[in-house]
């Protein structure tokens, strides 16, 4: 019953890691070492291919491990496996919300839940400006500015926030453009 | 049937480019879900990013689910949630079964480190459009500079705070306060009769 059981473990992972792809990271390590579908290696080779393809960190994982255990069909049980506590839990929030979005409690607490919901947002978007525009390693050492910023990646940034504020072009072509100019000049 | 087909090739679409997580995501999903198909509004898709995040698994993947539901019901959401699982599927599957070592091909490493600065981007774009209807007054801003600062400096903090406990703390906080000034304004009113 190797489909059950990797369904079994993939819901697990998907009901307690609550915050995005990276909080999925503990419960996999532990299921390597737990079940030896994948070993610690596996993990972090694919928190690098998750960072090189669409999708997350999570659902990655999950279809990886599935594969590596019992092929196509195993990717696929365990992806499910992963996704469907949530699936159960936003379709019983959306029920209650579909009945309660008007309630003046329901309207309190999303009045709280939106600026937080934001802050969140923005400190995701500056983790990754962290590691795209700025070269801290080379900054540590020399302390100078023009060490700090890595200064193609933050003009192809200023380029793309003026497009896109510019053209209406669909955000997909400002994906394809930027992967280009990253093969193009080397980031 | 032809709607949900519809939801699944839509959100098949928006898995395979799905590119830095949830939030890059947004401005997306704007653009295919609002302005083409007019299935949902930016408000809607704000709120419930905000439900997404403080509730288990892939913040994308939550919120694909509200959308299928709000659409067509349970059978919308099953449909939206497999459209998007698509072609991560596919991908990782592919990846797996030929590409060795994928993530460490030199013109892979390029490729990705140009699309996280559209990522950058794009998350900017996320936040500069929600901002507006989420920061409306004192209260809420002081609530963002609040968990803004706990989350971006939760490394050096001594203790830490999960995420959702953060989120939801502030959904109670906001529930508090707004019941505090309807109190308020009720008593008040009552003054003046």
């Amino acid at each position: 019953m190797i489909f059950l059981r990797l369904v079994l473990e993939f819901a697990k992972t998907g009901l307690f890691s609550v915050g995005g792809g990276l909080a999925t990271l503990p419960f996999l390590y532990e299921m390597a070492s737990n079940t030896g579908w994948f070993t610690h290696a596996d993990v972090a080779d694919m928190i690098a291919v998750s960072e090189s393809t669409p999708g997350a960190i999570g659902i990655n994982m999950s279809t990886y491990a599935g594969f590596k255990t019992d092929g196509i069909p195993g990717g696929i049980m365990a992806t499910l496996g992963l996704a469907l506590p949530s699936v159960i839990i936003i379709l019983i929030i959306a029920r209650f919300l579909a009945k309660f979005r008007k309630n003046p409690l329901v309207e309190g607490a999303f009045y709280g839940l939106r600026p937080a919901s934001i802050a969140m947002i923005t400190v995701a978007g500056l983790n990754v400006a962290k590691i795209s525009l700025l070269n801290l390693p080379a900054w540590e050492i020399s302390h100078a500015v023009g060490d700090l910023f890595v200064w193609k990646a933050l003009a192809l940034g200023v380029v793309l926030f003026i497009a896109q504020k510019k053209l209406k072009w669909h955000p997909v072509i400002f994906i394809a453009i930027s992967a280009v100019v990253g093969i193009v000049f080397k980031f | 049937m032809k709607d949900l087909l519809d939801l699944w090739f839509t959100y098949m679409k928006i898995g395979f480019v799905n590119f830095g997580g949830g939030y890059a995501m947004l401005p997306l999903l704007e653009r295919e879900l609002v302005n083409k198909k007019g299935w949902t509004t930016m408000e809607e898709l704000r709120d419930w990013f905000a439900i997404g995040q403080c509730t288990p698994g892939v913040i994308a993947l939550n919120v694909s689910t509200f959308v299928g539901h709000k659409r067509k019901g349970v059978a919308g959401a099953i449909a939206a949630m497999l459209g998007f699982l698509t072609g991560p599927i596919a991908i990782i599957l592919v990846v797996a079964a030929f590409l060795k070592n994928f993530a460490q091909l030199e013109v892979v490493q390029h490729a990705f480190a140009g699309i996280r600065v559209c990522v950058c981007v794009l998350i900017a774009q996320a936040v500069i459009r929600l901002w507006k209807s989420s920061v409306i007054d004192v209260f809420t801003f002081v609530l963002y500079v609040i968990i803004f600062a706990l989350s971006a400096f939760s490394g050096v903090l001594p203790f830490k705070i999960p995420a959702a406990v953060l989120v939801v703390l502030a959904g109670l906080t906001g529930l508090t306060v707004s019941m505090v000034r309807n109190r308020k304004k009720a008593e008040r009113k009552e003054g003046d009769a």
